[in-house]
């Protein structure tokens, strides 16, 4: 969109410039966000938990301030075509990043209960995962600044890999609790943050989705690469034992 | 403020003047159209199809063709030396602007609403009556019948039916509007165009036009042209966008206000126009 002509009411066009920013805003909270509740489960340190738990109502207030401000675009600028969908999907993306900032804080307080009952667990595939997910998250928020399509779908695909190592954890964790009862309430905790890290991914595939259309019109297809194949998992490993 | 008579719904086209269910077909069909003012070449190969019992909006910048090829619709540039149609502008197997067409007749088929109101300074009811008469030779009370058909149809028979022989310039800029409807579809044409017929009036007033398009589509094939794309949106099933007397893109509205395919079109309904 840079490369397009200029809106006749510049005060449209420093609107439209605005939402941007307050998106670009919100988004590096968020990614702030994560990026200290993967610290803070990694290097077990509480004060980055509690950073995150704190930020999260700033984030809430940035998404009800973008929305506001959205609304008012489409009460009073009356946007059409590319102007209208880039005001729409800034409505939808708000959520997303939301979200996304409500499955932080859930990490960061979990990390403390880690930190607390397993705290020499070995978490190096939870730790590649939390890095992808903000590969993925930084890059579907830059795609919405810059506008940029190709980047969205790149995204878009890259989600696949974040799904591969949730079922691989998945299968991971199971095994422990297995071998030992003791580890199970560790387990579960971790299970959780790596679902929360796999819906931090889904919801950035969200973001890449809307900016995809919000920039091109199109839709991309229904079919999304998706991974997460837990939800129809059986244990079957208890398989002609007594 | 008036109270709009929102019974017209109602009220079709008198009995055995039904047409049939629209199968389709378009009812104007436009192929490769030129039109020149003395030297001015003001559309240039427009090919365009108007569907039947379907409003059309065409929108665009001043200059662009449209006013003119609502002009050509009608043959209302026959009244002026030096401007001439090329092509064909078929209204089912005539050629309307072939020389051969009758210009009676196929100003009963095509009705036409200005920008401003032109009441006749006649009463409401000889307003109404005006075309009727030309085309037709009725009885006292089935032109009676007529009038209240087309006012009822035209939104205003309520509001007037008991001054319908005062004059028409007492109404109000929105009334004197809709009395101007009232007076082309009393003719029962198939086609109504509408040029800006809402930009000298107030917001009700326009939008009790914008509902009375939607309710006349019913029976009338519509083409509308308007500088007001939010009308444009609100009317239309279709909308075409005009520029520099070309056809740039035509669709329905919901993709053309959403995701336009052409970039000059997108460019002028955002407002990004150079």
């Amino acid at each position: 969109m840079a490369d397009e002509p200029k809106h006749i009411v510049t005060s449209f066009e420093a609107d439209l410039k605005r939402l941007r920013d307050m998106i670009a805003g919100m988004g590096g909270l968020v990614e702030r966000a994560v990026a200290d509740a993967a610290t803070a489960l990694l290097e077990h340190d509480p004060d980055f938990a509690t950073r995150v738990v704190e930020a999260d109502p700033r984030i809430d207030a940035e998404e009800r301030a973008v929305e506001q401000f959205a609304v008012q675009l489409l009460a009073l600028r009356q946007p059409v075509a590319d102007d209208l969908r880039q005001v729409v999907s800034a409505l939808k993306v708000i959520t997303d990043l939301e979200r996304i900032g409500d499955y932080a804080a859930n990490i960061a307080k979990r990390s403390l209960v880690i930190n607390r009952v397993a705290s020499n667990f070995a978490l190096s595939s939870l730790g590649q995962m939390a890095l992808l997910v903000q590969q993925n998250l930084k890059s579907s928020i830059d795609a919405v600044g810059e506008a940029d399509p190709q980047k969205a779908v790149m995204v878009w695909r890259a989600d696949q890999m974040v799904d591969d190592l949730y079922n691989t954890i998945f299968r991971e964790l199971i095994t422990y609790m297995m071998e030992d009862a003791r580890s199970i309430t560790a387990c579960t905790h971790l299970l959780f943050i790596a679902k929360n890290l796999e819906r931090i991914g889904d919801h950035s595939t969200n973001i890449a989705e809307l900016t995809y259309y919000a920039v091109t019109g199109e839709v991309l297809p229904d079919f999304r690469p998706k991974g997460d194949q837990t939800s129809a998992y059986v244990h079957t490993t208890t398989k002609g034992s007594a | 403020m008036e109270i709009a008579s929102h019974q017209m719904s109602e009220t079709g086209l008198p009995p055995g003047l039904n047409l049939p269910p629209s199968d389709g077909t378009p009812r104007v069909s436009i192929r490769n159209l030129n039109f020149y003012y003395g030297a001015t070449h003001a559309l240039k190969n427009v090919s365009i199809d108007y569907a039947d019992r379907k409003t059309t909006a065409m929108i665009g910048p001043s200059g662009c063709g449209k006013s003119t090829l609502l002009r050509v619709l009608n043959r209302m540039y026959d009244l002026y030396p030096g401007q001439r149609a090329e092509g064909e502008v078929l209204m089912g197997a005539d050629n309307i602007i072939s020389p051969n067409q009758d210009l009676n007749q196929l100003r009963r088929r095509v009705g036409m609403v200005f920008q401003k109101p032109t009441p006749f300074p006649k009463s409401i009811y000889e307003n109404v009556v005006f075309g009727v008469r030309l085309h037709e030779k009725l009885s006292k009370s089935d032109m009676d019948d007529r009038v209240e058909w087309a006012l009822t149809r035209a939104a205003l028979w309520g509001e007037v039916k008991d001054r319908l022989n005062t004059s028409a310039i007492g109404l109000s800029g929105g009334q004197q509007q809709r009395l101007c409807i009232a007076r082309s579809i009393a003719v029962r044409p198939e086609v109504l165009l509408l040029d800006e017929p809402t930009s000298a009036l107030d917001p009700i007033s326009t939008l009790k036009i914008e509902e009375l398009v939607d309710e006349l589509k019913r029976d009338f094939t519509i083409i509308i042209v308007t500088h007001n794309m939010q009308q444009a949106g609100r009317c239309a099933d279709t909308v075409a966008f005009f520029y520099l007397g070309e056809l740039v893109e035509v669709g329905p509205a919901t993709q053309i206000f959403t995701a336009p395919r052409e970039r000059r079109t997108q460019e002028y309904i955002t407002g990004r126009f150079g």
